[in-house]
């Protein structure tokens, strides 16, 4: 029978916190602290670039005696997740993480874990699929899970990925959700620039993050269940459903966290779900996610100086993915034109994932701008201010009404 | 609309799979002879690669190309002009690998339609055995031992012949009998199976079971949750270990009876279920070991009792008992009922005896599939013997 659902339990207030620390870490040891500050019980690991660069940081953080969790370095990917699976089952905490082809190794025990509803956070070091083998920034490795019922956030700084990963546990580890969430950071760019962050105090993370109760789900003698039975036709919609119905309730859970992270930490970053830049007075927005933020920001401030008015939104939660919300905001502007750093080959228009996302979300829309699909910064390229502009040409083309169908590789040799 | 006819087989995982493909086969194969186009499926959500659970195979048969479709759009039809039974044992009642629940052998049979079964039995008995129906059907019965034989082996006994014959006889619409001999001409180029199925036509007899006729026990069926009241992430409950059993006489307690699970019983999952003679038992625990179901209690002075809710019939313990004639598998089509062997052997000790002696003595012979070398060559000429003779 249905277990009622109860929301985590009430926080305690913070207590007054000692002064945040600020160290000069990359976007991976950003994560590595989050898993220190979340005081993980289960970590697996097998090497990969980028993501290899959190195993290295993490077993430095356990060695050193600052973490003290089970660190097991698996003998692949598939072990590696179904390790951690398991472990979540009977009540631990867990990280693990990977990047390209790696991720699509662990494939078959991605999938197994939204139905089963674990927890599990994971970060996804964004690097190309081979072949050719590439170490660079490619988001179609995490993309490979959208539609598995995995939750997927992207971010674009050190101090984004430390915050958002704590965040992490918080919603994915919520009875309502139960869903394992992956937090997207790209190769290079993120993973191995390091930054000025803001590492909060314990006494705030406890205040923030509840353990992690797995209730009647638990694995353990003294709960005697079985999980993950054969079941047919006579079953299966129903559990699909009911995985849908915690995807469902993912947004509200994310607000709620976001809203109490502001709360506790003193950090607010407004729309959980996407951020925007310059929009309010824009003719035309370019939409994108990950750290192609940083050339996007510093062109459209050029081309204000000569008159364009260009704005941004960053997606960062793809899945749940706010169409409502990013509709209505949308629909404020002449033209979109969405940067996608990965591909979806034979797709609608052949665009990338994010556009036909994007353009899926407005169809319901009274207020529909013309989109306008752009393929960019494939394989660790740098997107550059030129690219921006030269994108933000199309996208002012489009609003002109001289939009072509199709969709534009921009930085190609060609 | 033209006419479809549907004709479904029912038959025991792995022992009967191939027999069950040959016959849905050779219909659709003998109708398209008349020009009728036709389809052949087995059911997907049965597992017909597990040891002797109930399984179907359909072919769907139809006038016109149109009707087909029609007929399709249904993929398990709701019912049959002919279900054809290959296991007697089977009469009471099919227990598929999904949740469907106990559904009586004679479920799909239209009003006058005909059931075809493949046993030794008399009508009476396995009208009594099949679950009673509201509406009149014709029984029609093919004399013989129910073909059993192997995954990768076919037995060739004739029953797939026999069979189509049959259909021919009860279902004339469907396809002649020059129909179905020339199909087994081009399928199998044996002119003694020909003559096979032409016996089975010419001596075809079918009796009417009239309605509430049988089994007058209402099958289990489940009641499935709707998704809000599933428990979530695919758990499901364990089993509780167990507790001691209660002497029937004494009131003593002791032993150890394991819980089972409450949902899935073997009503009909077993063609044999083991006897026990418990004045022979020397205790030695082999049953009990050997058993993969835990189908053994344990009784308060250290006997084994076999539990027909947890038994699926495959024989182990009589294969693994050292004292000769202490535990006998017996065909299943001789007791109605899963009451246990032990509080009968203590309430009425020279009873029991005397009812253990009448279950050995008179048993039909039953197998599971391949058992000894040889085995075959045994059966095959009995079987054809029984084709000539009808």
């Amino acid at each position: 029978m249905a277990e009622a659902i109860v929301p985590p339990q009430e926080l305690k207030h913070a207590k007054p916190a000692k002064g945040d620390q600020t160290s000069l870490i990359t976007g991976s040891e950003a994560i590595a602290v989050a898993c220190k500050l979340a005081d993980v019980d289960v970590i697996t690991a097998y090497a990969i670039r980028p993501y290899d660069t959190v195993m290295q940081y993490i077993a430095k953080l356990v060695s050193n005696g600052e973490l003290d969790c089970e660190y097991i370095v698996a003998e692949g990917e598939h072990s590696q997740f179904e390790i951690v699976k398991h472990a979540s089952a009977c009540g631990a905490r867990v990280f693990c993480g990977s990047s390209g082809v790696g991720w699509m190794y662990a494939m078959e025990a991605l999938t197994v874990t939204p139905a089963l509803r674990i927890p599990m956070v994971a970060m996804v070091g964004n690097r190309a699929l081979d072949d050719p083998g590439a170490f660079g920034v490619e988001h179609n490795d995490a993309l490979a899970v959208r539609d598995l019922g995995w939750q997927l956030v992207w971010v674009d700084s050190p101090q984004e990925a430390l915050d958002v990963a704590l965040m992490a546990y918080r919603i994915a580890e919520d009875r309502r959700v139960f869903l394992p969430l992956a937090i997207s950071c790209d190769g290079a760019f993120l993973t191995h620039s390091q930054a000025l962050v803001k590492i909060p105090s314990q006494e705030k993370v406890d205040a923030f993050l509840p353990r992690y109760n797995r209730g009647d789900l638990l694995l353990h003698p003294d709960n005697p269940i079985s999980v993950a039975p054969q079941a047919n036709e006579d079953w299966l919609m129903e559990i699909r459903r009911q995985t849908a119905a915690a995807m469902e309730r993912s947004p509200q859970v994310i607000r709620e966290a976001y809203k109490d992270f502001e709360r506790i930490f003193g950090r607010n970053y407004g729309n959980p779900f996407f951020e925007e830049y310059m929009t309010d007075d824009a003719d035309v927005v370019l939409v994108g996610m990950g750290t192609l933020s940083t050339p996007v920001k510093v062109t459209i401030r050029q081309l204000r100086e000569e008159g364009k008015k260009v704005g941004f939104v960053r997606v960062r939660w793809f899945r749940p993915f706010a169409a409502e919300e990013l509709a209505k905001t949308l629909g404020r502007f002449k033209a979109v034109g969405v940067i996608d750093r990965d591909f979806s080959l034979g797709s609608p228009y052949h665009s990338g994932v994010l556009t036909t996302e994007v353009r899926t979300a407005l169809y319901p829309s009274a207020s529909r701008p013309p989109v306008v699909g752009f393929i960019c910064g494939l394989g660790g390229r740098e997107v550059t201010v030129p690219d921006v502009r030269k994108m933000s040409e199309k996208v002012y083309e489009a609003a002109a009404g001289k939009s072509q169908p199709g969709t534009q590789w921009i930085g190609l040799r060609e | 609309m033209g006419r479809l006819f549907a004709v479904e087989i029912v038959y025991r995982g792995i022992f009967q799979k191939t027999l069950a493909k040959n016959i849905s086969r050779a219909i659709v194969l003998a109708a398209h002879k008349e020009g009728k186009p036709g389809i052949s499926f087995g059911r997907y959500g049965d597992s017909p690669e597990r040891n002797g659970i109930p399984a179907k195979a359909f072919a769907i048969v139809a006038t016109d190309d149109v009707t087909l479709e029609e007929g399709m759009a249904k993929y398990e039809p709701q019912e049959v002009d002919v279900s054809i039974c290959v296991d007697d044992t089977l009469f009471k009642g099919v227990e598929s690998w999904a949740w469907y629940g106990l559904q009586p052998i004679n479920k799909l049979v239209k009003p006058g339609g005909t059931l075809i079964v493949t046993s030794l039995e008399d009508p009476e008995t396995l009208a009594k055995m099949a679950h009673a129906k509201k509406t009149p059907y014709q029984l029609a019965i093919i004399k013989g031992t129910p073909s059993f034989s192997g995954l990768w082996v076919y037995k060739e006994d004739h029953t797939d012949v026999r069979i189509l014959g049959a259909i021919a006889k009860a279902l004339p619409e469907l396809f002649s009998l020059a129909s179905v001999q020339e199909t087994i001409r081009d399928e199998w180029n044996d002119e003694l199976k020909a003559t096979s199925a032409q016996r089975s036509y010419e001596r075809l007899q079918s009796y009417t079971v009239k309605p509430g006729q049988g089994n007058p026990e209402e099958p289990y069926k489940f009641d499935m949750p709707k998704w809000t009241e599933m428990r979530e992430g695919i758990a499901i409950p364990g089993i509780a270990r167990g507790h001691a059993m209660t002497d029937p006489i004494s009131g003593k307690q002791g032993g150890f009876k394991p819980e089972r699970n409450a949902t899935f019983k073997k009503w009909a999952t077993r063609t044999m279920r083991p006897v026990v003679d418990f004045d022979k038992c020397i205790k030695c625990t082999l049953c009990w070991l050997a058993c993969p179901d835990s189908v053994f209690d344990v009784t308060p002075e250290g006997f084994y009792d076999a539990n027909m809710e947890a038994c699926c019939g495959c024989g182990v313990c009589e294969a693994v008992c050292p004292e000769p004639q202490c535990i006998t598998m017996v065909n299943e089509t001789s007791f109605p009922d899963n009451a246990g062997q032990w509080a009968a052997w203590r309430k009425d000790h020279d009873g029991y005896e005397k009812w253990v002696k009448e279950k050995i003595a008179d048993r039909p012979e039953r197998s599971h599939g391949f058992r000894f070398r040889g085995q075959y060559e045994e059966q095959v000429p009995e079987m054809l013997e029984i084709a000539r003779q009808g």
